[in-house]
Parts: structure tokens; C-alpha cells; sequence
């Protein structure tokens, strides 16, 4: 008996001075992470907007796309960059579970007429070196300044205008099929976003 | 007394990735660039040198029947505070070793050395011994990292080290790649070990 009360007194010590000095920690870093991962979503914006004054993150405007085939509401934040009382651009993330190595996620900047100005790859696990090619910024680039009307939707080899290295096809169409879907559902929604966004540039 | 030799064995005699092989998994798994490898080998090197310590101090006051739980707890502490201090201050490099940071927690070589060498030895031997492990380990990393770079990218560091007209192989960042280099590094290791040892 004696025994086993020592084995839990040292256990038990043990674990309540791990767990407050793993509080303490937190405490001290919760600010910085989530500094971290907000500045890292603004920089994201600030690569594929036209430059904004405001902060797109706060600013947004939720449309609800429906429901998914288990029910439950598919929502999405649409992001609203503006400058001078004028919306300059309107971000949101997509994705696309057509990866090579799982789900592709991005984030898409468009133009209030549905024009892209950029788009950027949030996380991804593709494969290095092949599949990882989509994140190169070169790669990136010509997706500016399409929209649904001026472009096929699909890599050259399946007889569409976007261009990509020969050896990966899987990881381009995946990102192709993403933005392409996040274009229509923004041009469904189109009207609703605007309205929406209409709030943030007359509140001053 | 502390020795010097606590230190430098880790480097090389009883190298944690070439003599023991141990931690094998963010071996393989990290070494696609030399850059993770340093990440990888310093963030496991402060989880090393800090249990060490840790549990060489505690280590008359633990009874033996519960010593494996409670150098798990102190290990699986340090590794969180890693995570959450690199993730806060040094966002960039967390987002490259993210999932591999909790993999720390079991990292045979951490517990190895708590249960080892720790939990016997003095607290200065055991700080100067986690920062050998953790010296040899990250050396270890960097260089399969550079090797693996450098012929899968044609990079070492992210500095282009040969022309255009360098063709990747491609396999040498993929999985094989990382036991490819793996097993021929251990052959060289042993092999110079063998010239040695046929010298008077």
C-alpha cells in the first residue's frame, strides 16, 4: 500500500507541474500564433488584391452555397478588399480534395466582375519536387486576368489554356478545378456578395 | 564529473542515426532539404538537452516502476512547448516541420538517452550528452538533407549549386531516395570505421 501511494504522489506531482508550466506557455504564445497565422491569410491577400487599406479579414461577407449531401450548410467568407470608399477586390479560399496527396487548399482574388487577380495556394501535401510545382509563383501567375468567359477550364492536355509541367497532371487539374468551381459559385452568388460588401465602403 | 567525451560521442562513435539508428522516422521523413534537417535536428536537440536534464534531476526521487510514464510526460511537455513557441515566434519553419514536431514525443532517441544514459548519470553528463545526441543527429539530418537536396533539386540550402541544364533525380527527395542515401551513408560510416580499426 505504502508503495503505491508513493508511485501515485510522484505521478501525480509530475504531471501537475508539466501541466501548469504547459499553461503557462500558452498563455505566453496564444497571442503571437494567432498573429502568426492572420498576418500569414493577410499576406496571402495582399499577393493576389490590388493594394487595399482596409483589413479583408474583418470585412467579409458569408454566403451560405447551399448543403453538402450530409446536410449540414456549406458557408463560405468572401473577403472584401477596398480602397478610397471603392471595392478593389474580393478574396475567398477554396479547395479541392483532387490532390495528389490530399486536399489542395487556395485562396482566389477576383475582381467585383469575377476577373482574377491572383491566386495562391494556402496548404497542400503534394508530392516535392513534381505535384509542388502548382505553388511555384511562375506557375501561379497566368491565372491572372481570366475569367469564365476567356478560358477553358482545364490543363492543356486535357484541351483547355492552362499551362503545366509535363509528368504532373494531377496536382494542376485539381487547383484548375478549384478555382474554376470558386469562380462559378462566385458568379452565382455574385449580387449577394456585392450587396453585402456595399456595407463596408458607406459605414465610414 | 562531466566529461567531454559525453559530448562528443553522440557526434560520431555512438551517432544516434548512423551507429544506434534510432528516430528513424523524421530521418526518412524531414531529409528532403537541407534546411528541415537543421529545423528538425535543433528543435529535437532543445527536447533532448531539456529532458536530459530534467530527468537526471528527478532521477532519485522517481520509483523505477513508474519511471517510462513520467519521462513521457516530461518529454511530451518539452515537445509541446517547442511546437507552440515555434509556431508563435517562428511561423515560417513551423509550417515546413509542423506535423513532424509532435512526432518528437516518439523519437526513440529522446526516450533512449532519458532511460540510457539520464536517469543514471549526472545532470551535467546528461545536458552535455543530449547536446552531443542532439549535435550528432542534427549533422546526421543536414547531411542526408544536403545530399538528398542537392541531386533530387539541384539546390543545397535553396542556393542553386549546378547550371540549367541539370536534370533533378526526382526519386532522391521522394521516400526511396531517403533510404537510398540512408543505407549508403551507413555503409561509408562503417567502412571508415573498418580502416580504422585494422590500424595499430
Amino acid at each position: 500500500m505504502k508503495e503505491i501511494a508513493r508511485l501515485i504522489l510522484v505521478l501525480t506531482i509530475i504531471c501537475v507541474v508539466a501541466a501548469a508550466s504547459l499553461s503557462a506557455i500558452y498563455t505566453i504564445t496564444k497571442e503571437p500564433i494567432e498573429r502568426a497565422a492572420r498576418e500569414e491569410k493577410l499576406s496571402a491577400m495582399r499577393k493576389i488584391t490590388p493594394a487595399f487599406t482596409n483589413e479583408p479579414d474583418v470585412d467579409k461577407v458569408t454566403i451560405s452555397l447551399g448543403r453538402d449531401n450530409k446536410g449540414n450548410e456549406i458557408a463560405r467568407d468572401y473577403y472584401i478588399a477596398t480602397k478610397d470608399n471603392a471595392v478593389v477586390g474580393i478574396d475567398f479560399e477554396t479547395s479541392s480534395a483532387a490532390g495528389y496527396g490530399g486536399t489542395i487548399y487556395i485562396i482566389v482574388g477576383v475582381t467585383p466582375d469575377g476577373m482574377l487577380t491572383g491566386v495562391e495556394i494556402l496548404k497542400h501535401s503534394e508530392t516535392p519536387g513534381l505535384g509542388t510545382k502548382v505553388t511555384a509563383p511562375a506557375w501561379l501567375a497566368q491565372f491572372k486576368n481570366r475569367d469564365l468567359a476567356n478560358t477553358i477550364w482545364s490543363v492543356k492536355k486535357d484541351g483547355g489554356d492552362i499551362d503545366y509541367t509535363s509528368g504532373a497532371t494531377i496536382s494542376p487539374r485539381a487547383v484548375v478545378a478549384a478555382v474554376k468551381q470558386g469562380l462559378e459559385d462566385f458568379s452565382s452568388y455574385r449580387e449577394e456578395i456585392m450587396a453585402g460588401a456595399q456595407t463596408f465602403i458607406t459605414t465610414q | 564529473m562531466a566529461d567531454f567525451k559525453d559530448f562528443t560521442k553522440g557526434i560520431w562513435s555512438e551517432n544516434p542515426v548512423f551507429k544506434i539508428v534510432l528516430g528513424m522516422c523524421p530521418v526518412l521523413a524531414v531529409t528532403t532539404a537541407a534546411e528541415n534537417g537543421v529545423g528538425m535536428g535543433l528543435a529535437t536537440t532543445f527536447v533532448l538537452v531539456c529532458s536530459n536534464i530534467v530527468v537526471s534531476g528527478v532521477r532519485t526521487v522517481i520509483p523505477d516502476k513508474v519511471r517510462l510514464p513520467a519521462f513521457i510526460v516530461i518529454i511530451a511537455s518539452f515537445v509541446t512547448i517547442v511546437d507552440l513557441v515555434m509556431n508563435g515566434f517562428f511561423h515560417q519553419l513551423h509550417k515546413v516541420l509542423g506535423i513532424f514536431i509532435p512526432l518528437i514525443v516518439v523519437n526513440c532517441i529522446i526516450l533512449g538517452r532519458a532511460e540510457a544514459f539520464a536517469s543514471k548519470n549526472s545532470i551535467a553528463s546528461s545536458a552535455l550528452d543530449g547536446l552531443g545526441m542532439g549535435v550528432g543527429f542534427t549533422l546526421s539530418l543536414v547531411v542526408l538533407g544536403s545530399i538528398r537536396e542537392a541531386l533530387g533539386n539541384g539546390t543545397i540550402f535553396g542556393v542553386s549549386l549546378f547550371g540549367q541544364g541539370f536534370v533533378p533525380m526526382l526519386v532522391m527527395i521522394l521516400p526511396p531516395g531517403a533510404f537510398v542515401t540512408l543505407g549508403l551513408l551507413l555503409g561509408v560510416m562503417n567502412r571508415i570505421e573498418q580502416a580504422r580499426d585494422k590500424k595499430p
